[in-house]
């Protein structure tokens, strides 16, 4: 019997269970009785009892399996590394087989992993269909646990309510976890970056060249250089930021405070179509259009050869600036629009002019959360990808002219982690390391952004 | 009424429509200089309404529409030739909430006299600031803390330094929309204690629910009731021998 299968026909038991024990609670009411809930918990809680600890045992049972099964893999290998086995088949004619129905199999295997398999395979299913039984058996135990249980006193509601605040706990922490396991994958493999390469030699290195991964097997180590990325990274969302934050905000004043209601709701949904345009799509627009562009602008005003580059931090910074602008002004208009009226009219009620009540009253009151959404949208800057790669160029140099190609955090881990890949040489883990400050660096823009709300938010209400 | 005393504000005929929906049905009213008038009437009677457009604050509200003529020292203030901002400083407003600037106790009430260019220099801000609180009765209690944060005061404490901001830039009139609905006893007090000393120099306009306010506070009563003035007259004649029977009704509890 199949998971799937199991799966099935639990849930269709469930839903059986489900109308049963309604069915017996309506008829108990029927009789008179005060029933403690309304008749369908009951059904839901019946539903719970079949479904839940069987799904649950269902799946930590077949995850056991796994590693049950991996364990005797390991076993195998090392009673076969003692050599004293009994080779009754031989790997050669079974890898013919296998090839004849188009099953590639690989070269180096052993003629003992064949038999190891077979006894394996065995196992494994027997070990399987025993779960299934037992996950069945459960359902029916919480099938008739449920349908007995159908009594008047029985507080099904709160029950029900119980496990319904469990499953959201259980979503809540899912993310927090899935996080988690992200910062630990990387982690490990920063780690092991950090034993070939010092500490120095990536935070403090001014020159990024990693060299290709064949050469580091002949001994010679590459240099590792952080601060020529992080310079460029924090230069073009520095220009990116230069560009979105004025505009942003001055498009996020006019929404908030002048525009009529039907102004408003022509140029906020079209502000916000460009928030949704892939970044890629960005990333071509900057490099068949605005690089080209600004490179023949600095050619005719020279009237020679150009000094902006086609690729350059220029470039991509007011390319990511285009695409930051909806960003910042769809929350500072937010923002805005949540300074409470009664400030606005109290300043109105002085004499004060509209602009004056924006720029002395509005404006203050909102800057702390405008604050934090200039830092939220600093750390998408910081962490964007396709413009750069397509727009900034791949060259680590540390220049302060932004006419220059420079090249971004980002860009570096595309580069390493494209192609063909050794996942033990530096030159890939590198990557690792670069992820994780990346993540460092936004995850404190982040925290920083918070403590500003939280810090500045009860000043109206 | 006295003919003696001088008409500070007059309404003639105030209509005000909310998105072509009548809410004032022709409304004409004369407030007496240096004297409090109460504006009372059941919730929606247009009350407010009326005040607000004694300093056209129903300007910043989408889709409202005066009509009629409203005359401030014998000058119509729907008038184009008229500056709002001018006219918002000689007649301020004191609101239902609170609301103070989320700034300190001492830009709260500077702010006013800032945007209007009133003190030339720091020290003369600084005793516009100083006479303002000490009008609003307040002063004795922020002295040592003017720089902190205007929202740190408790509720009548915010109320009176809202006044103290209104009083800040010299106003004619103060209109009041239901000031001490959001206080307790005490803080109510206060304010009706320190309305009665502002009535000296000021004009005032008062909203309230409460009779007793209307009775202690105000030497004028005006009553409303779906969009018009059912009677207007001296406060003492209004709660003892009301011309209306509505009047009666209102006042006695038996509607609204």
């Amino acid at each position: 019997m199949s998971v799937s299968g199991v799966i099935l026909i639990v849930l269709v038991f469930g839903g059986a269970g489900f109308f049963l024990s309604r069915a017996r609670a309506r008829a108990i009411e029927a009789h008179g009785a005060k029933m403690h809930s309304r008749p369908h918990y009951y059904g839901c809680w019946t539903c719970l009892l079949i479904v839940l600890p069987s799904l649950l045992f269902l799946f930590f049972w077949n995850i056991g399996v796994n590693i049950y099964a991996e364990r005797q893999t390991l076993a195998h290998i090392s009673y076969a590394a003692g050599g004293d086995i009994e080779r009754s088949d031989s790997y050669a004619p079974l890898q013919r087989i296998l090839g004849q129905k188009g099953i590639a199999s690989t070269r180096q295997s052993e003629n003992y992993m064949v038999q190891g398999g077979i006894e394996l395979a065995a196992g494994i299913k027997n070990l399987r269909q025993a779960g299934a039984f037992a996950a069945l058996l459960l359902s029916v135990i919480g099938f008739l646990a449920g349908f007995w249980g159908t009594k008047a006193k029985k507080r099904a509601r709160n029950r029900v309510e119980r496990v319904t605040l469990w499953g959201l706990i259980v979503a809540s922490t899912f993310a927090i976890l899935t996080t988690m396991g992200i910062v630990l994958s990387m982690l490990f493999q920063t780690i092991s970056f950090f034993r070939s390469v010092p500490l120095s030699n990536f935070f403090l290195g001014t020159v990024w060249d990693p060299r290709f991964s064949v050469m580091a097997l002949e001994g010679m180590l590459g240099r590792f250089g952080l601060i020529p990325l992080l310079a460029g990274t924090l230069y073009i969302a520095f220009v990116a930021m230069l560009f979105a934050v004025p505009i942003g905000l001055f498009a996020a004043v006019y929404m908030a405070e002048y525009a009529t209601p039907r102004m408003r709701g022509i140029i906020k949904p079209l502000l916000e179509i460009l928030a949704g345009i892939p970044t890629i799509v960005y990333g071509f627009f900057a490099l068949v259009a605005v690089g080209p562009f600004l490179r023949d602008l600095s050619a005719s005003i020279t009237g020679g050869q150009g000094f902006i580059m086609a690729q350059s931090v220029l470039t991509a910074g007011l390319v990511m600036g285009i695409m930051l602008t909806p960003f910042v002004s769809s929350l500072s208009d937010d923002i805005i629009t949540a300074v409470p009226r009664s400030l606005r009219d109290g300043s109105l009620g002085l004499g004060a002019t509209q602009s004056e009540t924006i720029k002395r009253v509005v404006l203050p009151a909102a800057l702390p959360g405008i604050v934090a959404a200039l830092l939220l949208t600093a750390s998408r800057a910081i962490g964007e990808t396709m413009i750069v790669v397509l727009a900034a160029g791949v060259a680590a140099s540390l220049t302060l002219n932004p006419f220059e190609a420079m090249t971004t955090i980002t860009v570096k881990i595309v580069n390493q982690l494209t192609g063909d890949l050794e996942f033990n040489s530096p030159q890939t883990l590198v990557a690792f390391a670069l992820g994780m400050t990346l993540f460092v660096l936004t995850l404190f823009m982040n925290i920083f952004a918070l403590y500003i709300v939280r810090k500045y938010q009860e000043h109206y209400e | 009424m006295d003919s003696k005393l001088k008409i500070k504000m007059r309404g003639l005929d105030v209509k005000v429509f909310y998105g072509g929906k009548g809410a004032l049905h022709g409304i004409t009213l004369d407030i007496l200089e240096n004297k409090v008038i109460a504006l009372i009437g059941p919730s929606g009677c247009g009350k407010s309404t009326f005040l607000r457009c004694l300093n056209r604050m129903n300007d910043t509200i989408e889709g409202a529409l005066v009509t009629g003529r409203i005359l401030l020292d014998e000058e119509d203030i729907y008038d184009p030739s008229v500056d709002v901002v001018e006219l918002r400083a000689r007649v301020g407003m004191v609101f239902q909430k609170p609301n103070p600037f989320p700034k300190s106790i001492y830009e709260n009430v500077a702010y006013g006299p800032r945007i209007h260019g009133l003190a030339k220099s720091r020290t003369e801000l600084d005793e516009i600031v100083e006479q303002s609180l000490i009008k609003a009765g307040l002063f004795n209690e922020v002295k040592d803390r003017l720089h902190d944060v205007g929202t740190s005061l408790s509720g009548g404490q915010q109320q009176r330094l809202c006044i103290a901001r209104a009083i800040a830039v010299s106003p004619e009139v103060i209109l009041m929309d239901e000031p001490c609905s959001a206080l307790d006893p005490i803080a109510t007090a206060k304010i009706e204690e320190l309305i009665d000393d502002l009535r000296r120099n000021y004009t005032i306009a008062i909203v309230t629910h409460s009779m007793q306010q209307a009775a202690r506070v105000s030497q004028f009563t005006a009553m409303f009731h779906l969009g018009n003035l059912v009677e207007v007259g001296a406060t003492d004649t209004i709660f003892t021998s009301p011309q209306e029977q509505r009047t009666q009704d209102y006042i006695t509890g038996r509607f609204g």
